[in-house]
């Protein structure tokens, strides 16, 4: 009988390009990085519903509010789908929400700064969401097949939330001056942070090279950096705002624009538990799970006892 | 002891008499509430007019390594397909 090797059927799919499936035999690192990746991601998206939280109830209209309301809903859908994908590598939802609880398992960096104004609703949904579908575009042709099919689905209900975002920017761009200082205020605050949400640059980032041999990703941290930049300056300029760079300039040469660093440091400081929400977040997150304790614990009850009535009838 | 009830997989049929596609999975405590949350999970957009949820444990899947195997026998049967027969051209369409 022929034998298999596992390792050169696993090389086959990623050079065809086929996707791996949760049965298919894969390298342990495989397994290890996509988890950690997965989780990173669906972590993301539930503490990213913290900062926009924040402003449902404040939001300045009945429209901004259900609008809101519902994005934020999505968020929280996002976080589902791609808990049930890293559940299918092995690891149990208890497990992924434990690590996240505790401080073992990362999310974005840019969900621990702070929503200060109304603009920052408006500079996250543009900015944020904007760079994350930069992100996620790239994503849904990952080579883990349950990965990929949950991006096609976030990146389906994201563009909205990226629209909806430019729509505020654009209300307060075009409002009075106090308004359009409050916008350039918001984008001045949320730029460098979200450069730094594509990861360190491709020389110091630890995870890369692996994502792209995988083809988990297939584009770089700096090169996803730079489209995302040549994406963005022209809205900036539609707004009639300043990206807060003095560096930015139009490079014709590579056709993209030259422009600064976010600063690392501080970038590192915020993985390492210190940026301005860390311990908010956590603590809300914290909390949120351990109220709903009972909820889990009644509901389970409750299915039991009817199981139960079901069996004996 | 706390944990999130078990796995169910979603299937959603998009239009009526199209068939049930699944579209991922979700954690329920029972029946209605996997059916419940399909519905707020999987289809806030209208994406779906009736859904099934399955307890994933019920599911039972083939081998990816049996593939080969297992589907062999259907690819030496050219003449299960249409196209193995030749109909004169005085015939037009069959």
């Amino acid at each position: 009988m022929e034998t298999i090797n596992f390792e050169n059927v696993f090389e086959g799919k990623l050079a065809k390009n086929e996707m791996v499936e949760p049965k298919d035999w894969m390298p342990e690192n495989y397994r290890k990085h996509l988890i950690r990746q997965i989780s990173q991601h669906a972590h993301s998206e539930i503490v990213g519903m913290l900062p926009e939280g924040n402003w449902i109830t404040r939001a300045p209209s009945l429209r901004s509010k259900i609008v809101l309301l519902a994005k934020v809903q999505d968020e929280g859908g996002h976080g589902l789908y791609l808990y049930t994908a890293a559940e299918t590598l092995g690891i149990s939802r208890d497990e992924l929400l434990d690590n996240l609880h505790t401080g073992k398992a990362k999310y974005s960096s840019i969900f621990n700064y702070p929503t200060l104004t109304w603009a920052d609703i408006g500079a996250v949904g543009w900015l944020v969401d904007g760079a994350a579908i930069m992100n996620q575009v790239m994503l849904q042709r990952a080579s883990y097949g349950p990965y990929a099919r949950a991006m096609v689905r976030i990146c389906k209900e994201e563009s909205f939330h990226q629209r909806q975002g430019f729509e505020v920017m654009t209300r307060l761009a075009f409002g009075t001056s106090e308004q359009k200082e409050m916008a350039q205020d918001a984008l001045n605050r949320w730029w460098y942070p979200t450069m730094m949400m594509f990861g360190p640059p491709d020389a110091e980032s630890p995870n890369s090279e692996n994502a792209m041999k995988w083809r988990i990703k297939r584009e770089t941290n700096d090169q996803l950096r730079q489209k995302f930049v040549n994406q963005t300056v022209p809205q900036v300029e539609y707004l009639g705002l300043t990206v807060p760079d003095a560096h930015l300039k139009w490079n014709e040469e590579k056709k993209g624009y030259d422009f600064s660093e976010p600063n690392w440091a501080e970038f590192k400081q915020i993985l390492s538990g210190n940026g301005p929400c860390n311990k908010e977040r956590l603590a809300a997150r914290n909390k949120a799970h351990h109220e709903g304790e009972w909820v889990r614990a009644a509901a389970m009850a409750y299915a039991k006892k009817k199981n139960e009535i079901y069996e004996a009838a | 002891m706390d944990n999130q009830g078990p796995v169910w997989e979603v299937f959603v049929q998009k239009k009526a008499g199209q068939p049930f596609v699944h579209c991922g999975s979700l954690h329920a405590f029972d029946k209605e509430m996997a059916l419940q949350n399909a519905r707020d999970l999987y289809t806030r957009r209208s994406e779906g007019m009736s859904l099934w949820v399955v307890p994933s444990n019920a599911i039972t899947a083939s081998s990816p390594e049996d593939q080969g195997p297992f589907f062999e026998s259907a690819n030496d049967k050219v003449y299960r397909h249409p196209t193995f027969y030749q109909i004169p051209d005085a015939i037009g369409h069959m």
